[in-house]
């Protein structure tokens, strides 16, 4: 984290955002504690977290609606506090819940945003109403949780900006949908715009994010590209030797041992599995696997301590 | 519709107790509120027409005069009688929405929030929140009942009148049990099903003003016999009843019996429609929208034109009554000349009736500026304004766009007050050009008092935004008693007086307009929104989790 933090420092200028030691209290509780996410100009960046770790709270910041209690926050180059307006302008923003006015219709909506946005974009809206398979002559109050979303999503892609802020945008939408979806999204980036993605759907941001960040009780837990979160993270190995292995439980790097007769079922970070080759080559090695970790073990070892570990692989 | 087992109310003991636990405190303050307005101006009536001429007088004045017999039955001489004249209809309306909200409350708002959905999947009968929801408002009007009926008999009154009186305001509540029970079924939201009790309501008031307008008075001038229209009305049946003249109770079974015919019409809806849906189709609206919509202040306008439309109707309603009552006002003498000539400051009793009328007007006025800028709030909760902020549009202009319409609003309705009371009286008085000149700027000079009352509901939500609505209708009922309509009557002194900005008004078109205390005011509604634009610039917003 602490490399993240320095060369996001020495790349400033390319990035559309950086938050610093970000801390946000509502009153005793404190929502955000010292967070750092840097999103680099023209990425997808996945912003990944439990419920409740502080995700929304992070990205109202980063728009203006909430005040931070402390560190430094920089969207655009510009202090979203201060020059909020400005900023907005160049931005879009889709939120976890869409909470519109039940009395106009989808379209009229779409318009409206544009509009106190800075002006339509008529072409694009209406190739996103049919790509989204969005009816605009409905009323918001007769849409769906899935369709209201659409409306959000098609008022904020319809808009030229440089930077889209999207709080789980897909929870309600169908697989198809969600393919359209990603479709709009990598044609963003395709034209150059930035893109933070809060998800929790591991496919999505697979599929689209070039970094992501994970945060855990208002601390980012982990950054960076998929690469080297894997590389953080260990790799399960199960070796059948020919003579009983048990010696290789008092190893340092061995962790979570299970030895049954001559096989054994281990854990080992990235880093140290040449020296636990080595030490194997002794037990005169008949097979062995190494499963490099599945990306819903990469999250759910940083989103709870709670979860055995060996629940968590039976799971996966 | 199949026949109803005892298993389509399973559990409605406990949804009954889960909505008496939601409504305690709303159904309390609406019994504390109505009780201790019916027990102030009971006594304040005890008092004033102590002397029984006076009372004869004035019983003689609103019997015979056909505006007044619009607003009021009056059925002989005595306190009693001529408070219910004067607040009958009043509380009936306030009785009727109190119960339609608590209908709707516990029915199709929760359907609309998708709470139903979730009850519903546990053990309970398909009828059992609407049994919940009919049984919580049948306890609190017959609570009110009672309540009105202690805050009656207090000051002195006949107990079975005051009985009788509080019964005939809460059968009206029983029948909008019924209306809001069967509104719930045919409209799918909120609002809608708010909004056709709402005008049901509108056509009873008038089909028993229409009643006892056309109807006729005894040869004492004292009791007026309705029409066949106010037959029509549930308001009517309780008007019939005449609580402290000939008390009769069994036009109060006609409720009961409305009451019974609309539950089993609202079961019959309620067991052919889906749940969550409504028996009447979802308009379409346009695809686009048009330039107006697209900014802030053309949102908010959108928002609440119809609220608007219904009260400049209203308004414009009552201003062609008052136009009109200004003959019968022309051949006042005594103590009610009196009344008018005190509250009015001049000798004229024509100007001192506008006076009070216009002041009048303006509190009305100043009633739909809370209602409206309370949105406010509901945008911020609600949600819409994250999405409204997160576009390019700042703190400041949101609020602006919010102040616009409710000083253009203000305006635009006492306009059409003062025009169409105007129009009235020049009907009788002649000189219809003066007339409507010397009102509309006697209109337009109680508009700064009225921005007073806004600039401090716009305050409360920017500085203490979760007291918004509590606080905000406070500050209104508080203008309101202590300012020149009540603060007089209750001899309160001076400087709790000219607490309220409406004390301060100028009192045209009786007395000449100086700039010092126009100025004031506004100079106090500038102070207010700037503390509230700082405030709202500083404060993060209460966003919906």
């Amino acid at each position: 984290m602490e490399e993240v933090f320095t060369s996001s420092a020495a790349a400033l200028g390319n990035d559309a955002v950086v938050a610093s030691g970000l801390v946000k209290d509502f009153g005793t509780t404190r929502a955000l504690d010292q967070l750092d996410l840097t999103v680099h100009t023209g990425e997808v960046h996945g912003f990944l977290g439990p419920n409740g770790a502080g995700k929304t709270t992070t990205i109202r910041i980063l728009l203006g609606l909430l005040r931070a209690s402390g560190g430094r926050v920089t969207l655009l180059g510009g202090d979203p506090w201060r020059e909020t307006a400005a900023l907005h302008r160049r931005l879009a923003y889709v939120p976890g819940e869409v909470n519109l006015w039940p009395n106009l219709t989808g379209g009229e909506v779409i318009d409206l945003l544009a509009a106190l946005r800075g002006g339509p974009v008529p072409s694009r809206r209406a190739e996103l109403l049919d790509r989204f398979e969005l009816d605009p002559t409905k009323q918001i109050r007769a849409y769906s949780k899935g369709n209201r979303q659409k409306v959000a999503l098609v008022a904020a892609f319809a808009s030229d900006v440089e930077l889209y802020l999207l709080d789980e945008p897909t929870s309600g939408l169908d697989p198809l949908m969600e393919t359209v979806f990603q479709d709009v999204v990598r044609a963003v980036r395709d034209r150059g715009c930035t893109v933070l993605l809060s998800s929790h759907i591991l496919s999505e941001v697979e599929a689209l994010c070039d970094r992501v960040t994970i945060i855990r009780n208002g601390r980012a837990a982990e950054s960076g590209t998929f690469a080297e979160l894997r590389h953080l993270t260990r790799t399960t190995v199960v070796v059948e030797t020919a003579g009983s292995p048990a010696g290789l439980a008092s190893l340092a790097e061995v962790h979570d041992p299970t030895i049954e007769g001559n096989k054994a079922r281990f854990s080992v970070d990235s880093g140290d599995l040449n020296t636990v080759l080595e030490r194997l080559v002794q037990y005169d090695v008949r097979s062995l696997t190494s499963t490099p970790p599945t990306l819903e073990e990469l999250f759910l070892r940083h989103y709870g301590d709670q979860l055995d570990r060996s629940t968590v692989l039976e799971a996966v | 519709m199949h026949t109803l087992t005892a298993a389509d109310f399973t559990g409605t003991r406990r949804l009954t107790r889960l909505a008496l636990r939601r409504d305690r405190y709303t159904l309390a303050a609406w019994w504390a509120g109505l009780g201790l307005f019916v027990a102030a101006t009971t006594a304040m009536f005890a008092q004033s027409l102590a002397q029984h001429e006076d009372l004869v007088r004035e019983t003689q004045l609103v019997a015979t005069n056909a505006g007044m017999r619009l607003l009021g039955l009056t059925s002989g001489p005595s306190v009693g009688g001529y408070l219910l004249h004067r607040e009958y209809v009043t509380l009936a309306v306030l009785a009727a929405l109190m119960s339609t909200f608590a209908v709707i409350r516990h029915t199709r708002q929760n359907e609309e929030l998708g709470r139903t959905e979730i009850l519903g999947s546990t053990v309970v009968g398909r009828y059992a929140g609407l049994a919940a929801g009919v049984l919580i408002a049948v306890a609190a009007d017959v609570v009110l009942a009672v309540v009105l009926a202690a805050a009656i008999a207090v000051s002195g009154q006949p107990v079975e009148g005051a009985l009788l009186a509080g019964a005939s305001v809460a059968a009206v509540g029983l029948v909008w049990v019924g209306v809001a029970a069967v509104t719930c079924q045919l409209s799918s939201t909120t609002r809608g099903a708010a909004g056709i009790a709402s005008g049901a309501l509108g056509i009873a008031f008038a089909l028993s003003g229409i009643g006892n307008m056309i109807g006729t008075v005894d040869e004492a001038g004292l009791t007026v016999t309705s029409a066949w229209p106010a037959w029509l009305s549930p308001i009517g049946w309780g008007q019939q009843t005449r609580p402290f003249g000939a008390a009769h109770w069994w036009p109060l079974l006609i409720a009961v019996a409305a009451l019974g015919i609309l539950l089993t019409i609202a079961v019959a809806l309620a067991s052919r429609r889906d749940v969550g849906r409504g028996l009447w189709p979802e308009r379409r609206g346009h695809a686009q929208a048009t330039r107006a919509l697209l900014s802030p202040a053309g949102l908010v306008w959108r928002l609440q034109r119809s609220a608007f439309i219904g009260w400049a109707v209203a308004l414009m309603m009552f201003g062609v009554i008052f136009g009109n009552l200004t003959e019968q006002i022309q051949g006042l003498e005594g103590h009610a000349k009196d009344w008018w000539t005190e509250a009015g400051g001049t000798d004229q009793i024509v100007d001192a009736y506008q006076v009070s009328i216009i002041q009048m007007a303006g509190m009305f006025v100043a009633i739909y500026l809370v209602q409206v800028l309370l949105r406010m709030r509901v945008d911020e909760i609600g949600g819409t304004l994250e999405s409204v902020l997160a576009s390019g549009v700042t703190r400041t202009r949101w609020l602006w766009g919010h102040l616009v319409n409710a000083i253009a609003g203000t305006v635009v309705l006492m306009v059409l007050f003062a025009v169409s009371m105007g129009l009235a009286a020049g009907q009788v008085l002649g000189n219809t050009g003066t007339q409507v000149r010397e009102l509309v700027w006697a209109g337009l000079v109680q508009v700064p008092g009225i921005l007073v009352v806004g600039a401090a509901v716009v305050a409360i939500i920017c500085l203490v935004p979760r007291w918004s609505v509590p606080a905000s209708w406070a500050v209104l009922l508080t203008t309101l008693v202590v300012g020149p309509m009540f603060g007089p009557g209750l001899n309160l002194p001076p400087w709790v007086q000219d607490l309220s900005p409406f004390t301060h008004s100028p009192k045209a078109p009786a007395a000449a307009v100086t700039a010092a205390p126009l100025l004031a005011l506004a100079a106090a509604c500038l102070g207010l929104a700037a503390a509230a634009l700082v405030a709202l610039r500083r404060r993060d917003l209460a966003l919906p989790a």
